[in-house]
């Protein structure tokens, strides 16, 4: 158990310093959920009252959106010039590779969150240090959840030539309840839990990503060894 | 042979229910002929329920016995769950245009859910037509169904808390029909749509799935033959034999 987790760090950790050493998959993600955000306001706008209503639905939506170039492009870098052959040859276990993804992409998405936070403040005017503590929370159960299920698929489809296409055709309906439940708590914890849904939708999402963790470990190995 | 009896029998069974259904039974007095939408609607929901329950049971079984007949009988429930998760959506915006008067009800949790099971299991149909390796297929597949599988409990969940949680449905959903309440005659038509459903699935998965087969045993020909064109090419040495595509080479 601790070498799996020795194991999926040291991935992660490679993910993340190739990210940092100038592949730059994270900064590209970040300016195309900024454009989202952007002409989300161009299509419901410039209704300011409206746009702030919206703002948490577009938030995860930017979200959801550039996650899928980010975790599908943490898994293309990886077949490219064969990396991926040597990777599935580590005598390591197929769980521990496939956590070590996910929180490569889990981390890609935290900082793509977070950088998009200031964004919706400024541009939907809504203000969000007011509850910063359930929408970190938020932030981090939701993309945790969303990274899951994402890597697992990415696994799948890496080989295909049609992976842009069907990457998000696979993964977004499965997203659906996670998304459902983000915005849920986003919006509540905006509005400061008046109905006290927050801890209900929060569970959901925790709920989620155990479910989602555990099916993408288990079943990882069978994407890999394709 | 016997097959095709079966395929008569489930033939008679859906006429004789339909028909007793639209003239035998009785209308119902608050929302007319409108209700009979619901003898096609429950048994559709049913049956694509119990589809995407085989589809993940099968690809489980598949990936524990590498038996590739896990993965046919996964595609047959596949595709036939998909027909019966339309059949069920079409047939309730039949229901609901008169009865709620719109289409598409987004107050209304199942139908929410069940749009959702449409775009996971098509989803799962079209990676299957990406990839022609048949292990690599049947892999990819097992790993959707099974994955698919697990979110639909969460997705029924999370759409009956979105709704419940500002307002409770106003209108009878159409399973509120089947409450207790009903008449016999309807409990009774109800259920005969559904046994005669069932057995036109039981017909419908037999040859689906004798189809897999099939299409499997061309696929392997199709390789086979491929292989024993290059190897003729190559020993009466003609340079290169490109495959053609679909025809992969392993």
């Amino acid at each position: 158990m601790a070498r799996d987790l020795e194991v999926a760090l040291a991935v992660a950790r490679k993910d993340a310093l190739a990210e940092l050493r100038g592949r730059h998959a994270t900064g590209t993600t970040i300016f195309f959920a900024a454009i989202v955000l952007l002409l989300f306001g161009f299509a419901l706008g410039p209704d300011a009252r409206r746009l702030e209503e919206a703002a948490p639905g577009l938030m995860w939506l930017a979200i959801v959106f550039a996650g899928l170039l980010a975790v599908g492009r943490l898994h293309e870098t990886e077949t490219e010039d064969d990396a991926l052959e040597q990777l599935a040859l580590f005598p390591v276990a197929r769980h521990a590779l496939y956590l070590g993804k996910a929180l490569a992409g889990f981390a890609a998405m935290l900082v793509l969150g977070v950088a998009l936070l200031p964004l919706v403040a400024l541009l939907y005017r809504v203000d969000l240090l007011a509850a910063w503590l359930p929408l970190g929370l938020t932030l981090v159960l939701g993309t945790a959840g969303f990274a899951a299920v994402a890597t697992a698929y990415a696994a799948l489809t890496m080989r295909m030539q049609a992976r842009e296409v069907l990457l998000p055709l696979l993964v977004l309906p499965v997203v659906a309840p996670l998304l459902l439940a983000a915005v849920k708590a986003t919006t509540a914890a905006l509005a400061g839990d008046p109905f006290g849904e927050l801890a209900s939708w929060l569970q959901l999402l925790a709920g989620f990503d155990v479910l989602m963790v555990i099916a993408g470990a288990v079943t990882y190995r069978f994407g890999l060894e394709d | 042979m016997r097959t095709r009896t079966l395929g008569w029998v489930a033939l008679v069974a859906v006429v004789a229910a339909t028909l007793n259904s639209l003239v035998g039974v009785p209308a119902d007095l608050n929302q007319g002929d409108a209700q009979r939408v619901m003898y096609i609607h429950v048994p559709s929901a049913w049956l694509a329920y119990l589809s995407f329950g085989v589809t993940a049971l099968a690809g489980i079984g598949w990936l524990w016995k590498r038996d590739l007949r896990f993965d046919w009988l996964a595609v047959a429930s596949a595709e036939i769950g998909v027909m019966f998760t339309a059949f069920t959506l079409l047939a309730g915006a039949m229901w609901g245009r008169p009865v709620w008067g719109v289409f598409y009800q987004w107050d209304d949790p199942r139908i929410l859910s069940t749009t959702i099971l449409l775009t996971l299991y098509s989803g799962y149909l079209l990676l299957r037509r990406m990839t022609d390796d048949p292990i690599r297929r049947a892999n990819r597949a097992a790993v959707v169904g099974f994955i698919a599988a697990l979110d639909i409990p969460i997705v029924h969940f999370s759409v009956e808390w979105w709704r419940s949680i500002h307002q409770v449905a106003t209108f009878g959903s159409p399973a509120r029909i089947l409450h207790p309440a009903a008449p016999g005659a309807f409990v009774i038509a109800l259920l005969s749509m559904l046994g005669a459903f069932t057995i036109a699935w039981i017909y419908l998965m037999i040859r689906r799935y004798q189809l897999a087969a099939l299409e499997a045993r061309i696929d392997e020909a199709a390789r086979r033959g491929t292989l024993a064109a290059a190897r003729a090419a190559a020993e009466a040495g003609v340079p290169e034999v490109v495959p053609r595509a679909g025809e992969a080479i392993r």
